[in-house]
Formats: C-alpha cells, structure tokens, sequence
C-alpha cells in the first residue's frame, strides 16, 4: 500500500504529471471571476465563498481521469487488480494520493485565492476546514467515476456529467459553511454534516469504485 | 411458480405481446378520461385555471421519482441475479423517466410564471428535481457509451446504486441550504390539507394513467430492446459462419 502510494505521488510529482495544473486552474478561475461580475468588493466578497468552493471542485475535476487511465493504458491496472492487495484498497489508497496531489494543495493555498475575492476576515479558517474536510469526499467520488469510465474514449465529458451530480450535496454543505463563517454565524453545523458525507463516502466508494474497475478489466 | 420464470426472455415476450394491447389501452382511456375530466373541473377561486396543471404535473412527478426506484430495483437484480431482462428493462425505462421529470419541471414552470411570479425558484423540491434530471441525463449517457452490453448493464447498474444514494441526499441537503417556495403533498391524508374531492378523483384517475402509460412505453421498449439483442446475435453468427 506504502509502495503503491509513493508510486503514485512521484508520478504525479515528477515532470509530465501535472502537479499544480489543480492550482494554476484555481487561480485562473478566480482571476475570471472578477472580469465576469466587475470589480466591486461588495458584490465579490458576497459570492466568494461560493466561487471558491466551485472552483476547487471544478479543478478536482480537472485531474480525475488521470487516476486510472494511465495505469490502465500500460496495463499496471491488470497488475494491481491480481495483487494480493484488494482492489478496494488499491483504489482508496489511489484516491488518496490524487487528493495529496490536489485536494490538500487547494485547501492550504485557497486563503490567498480568497483575499484575491475579498473573502471577509472570519470566513478564512473555516475556508480551509471545509476544504480540508469536503476534498477527500472530492476525490473519492472521482475515483469511482474514473472507474466507471476508464475503458471509454470519449471518458473526459463523460466523467463531468457523472461525477458532478454526486458532489452537490458536498457543495451545499461546504459552501454553506464558508458562508456562514464569513456572515459571523455558528458554520459547525454544515462542517459537521460535511466531514459526515466525507466519511460515509471514503468507507463505501472504494467498493462500488472497485466494483466497476473490475467490469472495465474483463 | 415463480416471478423469476418471467425473466426468461422468451416467456417474457410471449406474456409482454399478450398484455400490451390491453395495458396501451388502459393507458389511453385512463389519460384521455382524466385529462378531459379534469379540464372539466372548476376554477379554483385562488389558482383560476392554472389549477389544471396539476393533472400534469403530479403525474409526472410521481413517475419521475417511482421510476428512478424501479431502475434501482432492477439494477439490483441485475447485479445480484444476472437477468437480462432486468437490465433491459432498466435501460429502457431511464429515457422515460427523464422525460417525465422534464414535464415535471416544465408544467411547474408554467404554473410559477402565474402563481409565484418566477419560471424558475431555487426552491429544494425543484432543485432536487434538477438534479434529478441530471441524474437519468448521466446514466442515459453511459449506456450510449459503453460497447460491450454487459459492462455497459454492470456499470451502469452501479451507478444508479450510487445516483440513489446521493439523489436522496442530495434531496435532503438542498433543505439545508434555502427554503422552499414549493406546496407540500398534494395528496395528504390529513382532513384538512387533503385536496377537494373535485380535483382529487381526476388526478387519482390521470396518475393511474401515467402509470399505464409508463407500463406500456416500458413493455414496448424492453421488447425493442430484447428484439436488439437477438438481432445482434443473429448478425454475430453470420459473421462467424
């Protein structure tokens, strides 16, 4: 599983991998926004939390195919499929790493994108508390629609129009939470809703994710 | 004797040709009746005439949901079973049910631009009928995806396990994040919200309908669907030869 991990992360890490292509979209998305509903801090600082929460699933969307494709195009998939270690755990342990790769760096650096959106002053801790509970759900349900779309060629638009629908409920709460942090209000509640989703999410995904690779590896 | 028998897909089309006159039949009286019925029925001294919508409308809710349930049970019976038929008649069933939820949206569009001034509310229920939508819009489109027919009936069959779960989730969080514009049940058993009898025995009649009329499209397009399949098998077989 360690192995397997490293492997992971010095694949996405090293050249070619596309490590910090999650952040570099993040900060266009956040420079667009502006040009799109003017430069106003009233109107920013009211739509920033909700901007900054689709903005970090939309650039974890981004990376989402690159999970399994590779591995399956080189055949490493077949490999990690008749391993002793269960697929399940392959594809936990995968998720995890995409989620090293993009999910933590979003969450960490999103205060610097949120002072570009006029984020207000008590929103920032619970900025990156929400993301660092909401992502992992993120890249969890990513994983299970790479799954299901691996084998396919036209898979990338495919992938959009799965995954999406599953993370609304993790945008609401996380959105919500952000919100409710910058309005000064109590924003426990939607977090704990959030890290709930994320939770139920990390313990069941990875079978029906596993699930699928298995009907893709046939 | 059991219903598995019907999952043979020989005795499945011998029963299905046998009682789909009668069930197209049914579906068309029990429409037109209640629909006509129904425009018949008073003006509501609030809502005018738009009141009518609702022998639409509800309808189609109604099935939109119930036949997200039914895809969900015959994936499961898919999954566990391996019928064919069962995944056949989950394919065919999803275009049905995404149309339905349209109506649903655009009978209630309608109905808002009059009774609450808006096309279109943010409002939980129709959000989660959105999302809905785009739940049957996503598995539409994997089945037009994927080649092989058995990977396309296991991936798609898990998928719909895990769109239902995140559909009811996701119906349960947009409570959490804005409050509704939306009526509660239409068909409340409580004495005092249950609708008049005028509009109610209508709306009975035209739900009735809409269930027939979701059978017999159902039945038609699981029998094309199968009459696919053999095709495909026969043309295998001559390739081989």
């Amino acid at each position: 599983m360690k192995a397997l991990l490293i492997r992971d992360l010095r694949l996405a890490t090293r050249a070619g991998g596309g490590f910090g292509l999650a952040l570099a979209f993040f900060l266009i998305v956040c420079t667009l926004v502006p040009f799109g509903v003017g430069p106003e801090g009233g109107t920013l600082s009211r739509i920033a939390p909700g901007i900054l929460w689709v903005g970090a699933l939309l650039s974890c969307l981004l990376s989402l195919d690159r999970i399994f494709a590779l591995d399956f195009e080189d055949g490493s998939l077949d490999l990690l499929a008749t391993a002793p270690l269960p697929l399940e755990g392959a594809v936990a342990i995968k998720a995890f790493a995409h989620w090293l790769v993009t999910g933590l760096p979003l969450a960490l650096s999103a205060p610097v994108f949120g002072l570009l959106l006029h984020l207000p002053g008590p929103a920032y801790p619970w900025l990156v508390a929400s993301l660092v509970l909401g992502t992992p759900a993120l890249s969890m349900l990513g994983a299970f629609g790479a799954a299901v779309t691996v084998g396919l060629r036209r898979g990338g638009l495919l992938l959009s129009l799965l995954v999406l629908p599953l993370y609304v409920p993790t945008l609401i709460f996380g959105a919500e939470a952000v919100r409710r942090g910058a309005a000064g209000a109590d924003p426990v509640v939607p977090l704990v809703f959030l890290a709930a989703i994320t939770l139920a999410t990390l313990a069941l995904a990875p079978f029906a994710a596993a699930a699928a690779l298995r009907v893709n590896l046939r | 004797m059991s219903i598995w028998e019907y999952a043979n897909p020989v005795k499945f089309m011998r029963i299905s040709g046998a009682i789909l006159p009668w069930v197209v039949a049914g579906a068309a009286i029990c429409t037109v009746a209640g629909l006509v019925w129904g425009f018949l029925t008073p003006q509501d001294y609030k809502q005018g005439s738009t009141v009518k919508i609702i022998f639409l409308h509800v309808p189609a809710a109604l099935m939109a949901i119930n036949i997200w349930l039914m895809m969900l049970v015959t994936s499961l019976i898919w999954l566990v079973r391996r019928h064919h038929v069962s995944a056949l008649a989950a394919k065919a069933a999803a275009p049905v049910g995404a149309v339905m939820t349209l109506i649903a949206l655009i009978t209630g569009a309608i109905w808002g631009q009059p009774m609450w001034g808006t096309w279109w509310e943010w409002d939980p229920r129709l959000t989660s009928f959105l999302i809905l939508f785009l739940f049957y819009l996503g598995y539409m489109a994997l089945w037009g995806a994927v080649e092989n027919p058995d990977s396309a009936a296991d991936l798609t069959g898990v998928l719909c396990l895990v769109g239902s779960v995140f559909a009811l989730l996701s119906r349960y969080a947009v409570n959490f994040w804005n409050q509704g514009l939306h009526q509660g049940a239409s068909l409340s058993l409580a004495p005092g919200e249950r609708m008049a009898a005028v509009y109610r025995y209508p709306l009975y009649l035209t739900m009735l309908g809409f269930f027939l009329l979701f059978l017999a499209l159902l039945l038609i397009r699981t029998r094309t669907e199968i009459r696919r399949r053999r095709l495909a098998a026969l043309l295998a077989r001559e390739n081989l030869a």
